[in-house]
């Protein structure tokens, strides 16, 4: 069953188009990592999904509701946490908790039974007359989830939950993630972060208002990667760059740490004519192999090849 | 060519000389002119005009809020009692009893809203508001007068704005007192046949505000009172400003100094400051009619020296307070408050408490408050307020030091 | 001479010891990483090092100079770009490099073309004339930095550059500092994020103000103890359920992978392998991997909240 159906989804500003042709599905219990760069669309297509933004064209459901027509029903059946959630750091962590039961105008007979959920999932117990603002980040955060889930929604909005955080509270963060998905929960995640993008089900990229690329993490890595990548261990390597992106072939070389990396059509092709190269131009090579892409390989190829291909349409049409 | 140089060297000299020391000037003007200081202090003066020209919407705020002010409290504060809305209650109805309430009828102070009929309808009038006095006559008032005999009017005021009531009894009781003295000259007059003469005359005579109005004792203190809070409020946001939205760490890596930040942060203030400053003289001459007699120079150069000082509180308020809200609050309670009650503008020093009246001392609205006053009201000039103007900017000075000392190139 | 000293380092805030003495050291032209979460100390060093904040304990010193007694003529030497940038949204692209042009004493003249310099550099030519309000966040971030060098500072400090910053300005952003290091520049970089800090030739990791780890990138990933295995499975969650129930190693949970990690690799190898079979699943995959710095971090450092 998919909790979050998107058809053709379409969003304008004016004459802009902020989001075009957006068609996915999110399954129950699964963890969806949307991702792009700040003025993709992705916070126009949030927007939509919430039931805060209306439509210009397509069509959606979340959780069973209309995004068009039922949108104050999505409001209540939706959670949302962010790095930037708003728990009051002045009050304890059981009058945060009270608080926003008060906001999702959860039933009397039920707060008691959802903050001790709370406290529970979030290892809280002993905390509860805690102030908010003397708990290590990692707990404010966990509270923060708690606070979103209290009113049980079937689906939860993630905004960057854990960026900045320390990558050991990262970990149960996400195990904590893993966990409500295991149990039904459906997660719907917006982050630019790739170390978050990790930690999903699957992907979907989303650039200049289209979804580029739609998959798990390593069909990402593996198969939607156009190029492939080459790590060059050499001396000297800020001078090698210029030698080594001057070679046909070579689609684009970045310095990384102290080696290059080169994305390439043909690695096997390349590698001879980059060893010759080298030793013509006087460079000692130590280490030339094929590397597994990062996720942000991945997804800056796609975009550059997207922005590639707009030029070459732009040109041809021009 | 060299000869004729040869020539003419001696003659030459002393131009050269001339010539040489002002290359010098030269050179020394252009070194300080090109200095890191004079580079710095006019990078931040550029920086902070672009803000406020860019801000218009703050801008009009700081041009607008003086002269609103101004209208507001100058209207509000004028001290003046007019048209007294007055009840009669006549219980006497003889040619005496309506002379003395015709001679309240035709002062410029008293207008009669009721004629009562009983005491009732008197206390009715009082308590609804109606009127603001009440003056009685008694049934045997008339036959009193006639008769030469001592006899008494009761005057009742609403006390309840205290100042007013007090000022209308007085006005009360010099037409009673005048009817009185007059009665008393014709009972001599007519016992005597000969013109008495008075012991003693008293000859009221206002000097420097002839028309005894209050507004010309008012306005030149608001403007003291105002152009304080003004430039203490336009300065005292702009260094917790930088805090608040971290410029100011980006700021203190650089080799900018606190002298450099402190004076560049306050040119464009000023100019504003300047503006408002005539705006304000302006409006008192050409709305509330109060000329200035003293010399407009000796206005503007002294009210230049009052803004620096209050200018440079307001900077001294936001680098401690590092928050734009508790710097505005600040600066709104540290000079708003002590310039309104403490300074002479509101309440006479004189009838302060002592301990009170020391504090005033410390307040430097009321060294400007004295100035202004004499300068609009008196044209008196540095002969009489060298020592106000002197604290002026001894206070002026303590605040730029102040403020840049105070200004830490350090963060916590 | 190193470009940066630093020995025993520390500051305190009241009870909090936001940095413990630190000590290391930068060469010249290199690209230095300080690597950690919120709260590790990252900014209190760069403020020390930038002299705008005292240490309670502690020496350091940048390009020769002590960062308080000489804190005057270090501010001259060096770039700081602090975390929010430092830029004034209402003046300019061109208004705010004059500024600190201005601020830092370079003569009017013939900064003109230092100034079209850094602009092509960061691409930002076209948008001189734009209010800094107005640019996007890695416009806004690449404007700082430009503001940062306008003196040809020996020393760069940039404070999470990249945070909020999208993937692909994040790659232009370090094309630039690969640039200024070829140049010479010596670059001193905080980061939180564990995939950026493997672009800088040399890290520091620090957590809750103590240092963790300093050496290459490749050294401290040599750090991490056992062997890093990655486990593909079609039922990923309850896979890692199982094997932290059977406790052959350290489980993490990575959509549709698993990272185990174990003392041996062999033997954890097989011990896995049994351990999911014996429940009926499937393994689709189950190969060693590089570990990456998280990797390391994570064995590195106590749980907060164990």
């Amino acid at each position: 069953m998919n909790v979050v159906t998107l058809k053709d989804l379409e969003r304008r500003f004016g004459d802009f188009v902020a989001v075009k042709g957006v068609s996915l599905e999110v399954a129950k219990g699964e963890i969806f990592g949307f991702l792009g760069p700040n003025g993709a669309g992705k916070s126009t297509t949030i927007r939509m999904l919430c039931g805060l933004l209306e439509p210009s064209g397509g069509s959606g459901t979340v959780a069973g509701f209309d995004i068009r027509t039922q949108r104050e029903a999505i409001k209540q059946n939706i959670g949302y946490m962010s790095q930037k959630f708003s728990l009051y750091e002045d009050l304890t962590v059981e009058e945060n908790i009270d608080f926003y039961s008060g906001i999702y105008r959860i039933p009397g007979a039920k707060k008691a039974e959802r903050k001790a959920w709370v406290l529970e999932m979030a290892h809280l117990q002993a905390q509860r007359r805690t102030r908010t603002g003397q708990l290590p980040g990692g707990w404010k955060q966990r509270l923060s989830l708690g606070c979103a889930l209290l009113h049980e929604p079937p689906v939860l909005f993630l905004d960057e939950p854990t960026s900045g955080v320390d990558p050991m509270s990262r970990r149960d963060f996400w195990d904590l993630i893993h966990q409500l998905a295991g149990g039904g929960v459906t997660v719907f995640v917006t982050t630019h972060y790739m170390e978050e993008a990790e930690y999903c089900d699957r992907l979907g990229l989303i650039y200049r208002g289209e979804l580029v690329a739609l998959g798990t993490p390593t069909e990402m890595k593996e198969h939607r990667m156009t190029e492939q990548v080459l790590s060059l261990s050499c001396d000297r390597a800020h001078d090698a760059l210029t030698v080594v992106a001057a070679l046909p072939g070579v689609r684009d070389a970045v310095l990384f740490g102290r080696d290059i990396h080169l994305m390439t059509a043909d690695a096997e092709r390349i590698v001879p004519i980059l060893r010759d190269a080298m030793e013509q131009a006087g460079f000692e090579v130590r280490a030339l192999e094929r590397i597994t892409p990062s996720l942000e390989d991945v997804f800056v190829s796609l975009i550059e090849g997207k922005d590639r291909e707009e030029g070459a349409q732009r040109e041809f049409k021009g | 060519m060299k000869f004729h140089h040869e020539d003419t060297k001696n003659t030459k000299e002393p131009r050269r000389k001339a010539f040489l020391s002002f290359a010098f000037l030269r050179v020394l003007v252009s070194w300080w002119w090109n200095s890191p200081f004079l580079n710095r202090f006019r990078a931040i003066a550029r920086k902070e005009f672009i803000h406020v020209l860019r801000d218009p919407r703050a801008l009009g705020v700081s041009i607008a809020l003086p002269l609103v002010l101004l209208l507001i409290f100058g209207y509000a504060l004028t001290l003046d009692v007019d048209r007294v809305p007055l009840v009669v209650w006549d219980q006497s109805v003889t040619p005496q009893s309506r002379e003395l309430e015709a001679r309240f009828q035709h002062s410029r102070y008293f207008s009669l809203v009721r004629q009562a009929r009983g005491y009732g309808e008197v206390e009715e009038a009082l308590d609804r508001r109606e009127a603001m006095l009440a003056l009685v006559i008694p049934q045997d008032f008339g036959r009193r007068v006639g008769a030469d005999r001592n006899t008494q009017v009761q005057v009742l005021a609403d006390g309840s704005d205290a100042n007013s009531a007090t000022l209308a009894m007085g006005y009360a009781e010099a037409i009673v007192r005048t009817y009185s003295q007059e009665i008393l000259v014709a009972r001599v007059r007519r016992q005597t046949g000969r013109e008495p003469v008075p012991a003693l005359e008293l000859r009221p005579r206002a000097w420097f505000n002839t028309e005894m109005e209050s507004k010309r004792y008012i306005v030149p203190g608001l403007i003291a009172v105002i152009m304080m809070l003004i430039t203490a409020l336009l300065t005292s946001l702009t260094v917790a400003r930088e805090w608040e939205t971290g410029t100011m760490e980006q700021l203190i890596s650089t080799p900018i100094r606190g002298p450099e930040l402190i004076l560049g942060k306050l040119v464009p203030y000023f100019v504003v400051g300047m503006v408002d400053m005539l705006l304000s003289v302006l409006a008192g001459r050409f709305l509330f009619d109060v000329p200035l007699i003293g010399s407009l120079w000796l206005l503007f150069g002294v009210s230049a020296i009052y803004l620096v000082g209050a200018l440079a509180l307001g900077v001294l308020i936001s680098s401690l307070a590092k928050s734009q809200l508790l710097a505005s609050q600040l600066a709104f309670t540290m000079t708003f408050l002590p310039a309104f009650l403490l300074s002479g503008f509101m309440f006479e020093i004189s009838n302060m408490p002592r301990a009170l009246q020391l504090v005033t001392y410390l307040v430097p609205a009321r060294y400007f408050v004295a100035f202004l006053r004499g300068l609009y009201l008196k044209g008196a000039g540095l002969a009489i307020f060298w020592p106000e103007c002197l604290l002026l900017t001894l206070f002026a000075m303590a605040m730029l030091a102040l403020a840049v000392l105070t200004f830490k190139k350090r963060l916590a | 001479m190193d470009a940066i000293r630093v020995e025993g380092l520390g500051r305190r805030f009241g009870e909090v010891v936001a940095l413990d003495e630190l000590s290391l050291r930068v060469a010249p032209g290199e690209i230095f990483g300080l690597v950690g979460p919120d709260g590790a100390g990252k900014t209190t060093t760069m403020r020390l090092l930038t002299g705008i904040l005292n240490p309670t304990g502690g020496d350091a010193w940048v390009d020769g100079l002590h960062i308080v007694r000489e804190a005057d003529a270090l501010k001259d030497r060096i770039g700081y770009m602090a975390q929010r940038f430092g830029l004034y949204p209402d003046l300019t692209v061109q208004e705010n490099m004059d500024f600190y042009g201005d601020l830092y004493g370079v003569p009017r003249k013939g900064r003109e073309s230092e100034m079209e310099r850094l602009l092509a550099f960061s691409n930002l030519t076209p948008f001189r004339r734009r209010r800094a309000g107005n640019l996007s966040g890695g416009m806004k971030q690449k404007l700082g930095l430009a503001c940062a060098l306008i003196h040809t500072p020996k020393v760069l400090f940039l404070d999470e550059p990249t945070n909020g910053v999208d993937p692909v300005s994040r790659r232009d952003f370090w094309r630039i500092l690969y640039q200024l290091q070829k140049e010479g520049v010596t670059i001193f970089v905080s980061t939180a994020y564990l995939d950026e800090a493997e672009r800088c030739n040399r890290v520091a990791l620090l957590h809750k103000g103590k240092l963790l780890a300093l050496d290459t990138v490749e050294g401290v990933k040599g750090l991490l103890k056992g062997t890093l295995l990655e486990l593909r499975s079609d039922r990923p969650r309850e896979a890692a359920r199982l094997l932290r129930e059977a406790r052959v190693g350290s489980v993490a949970l990575f959509g549709d992978r698993v990272h185990i990690l174990v003392a041996e690799g062999e033997a954890g190898q097989a011990s896995i392998e049994a351990t999911l079979k014996g429940s009926g699943m499937e393994v689709l995959g189950l190969k060693v991997i590089e570990p990456d710095l998280e990797d390391v971090f994570t064995s590195a450092i106590p749980r907060e909240d164990a």
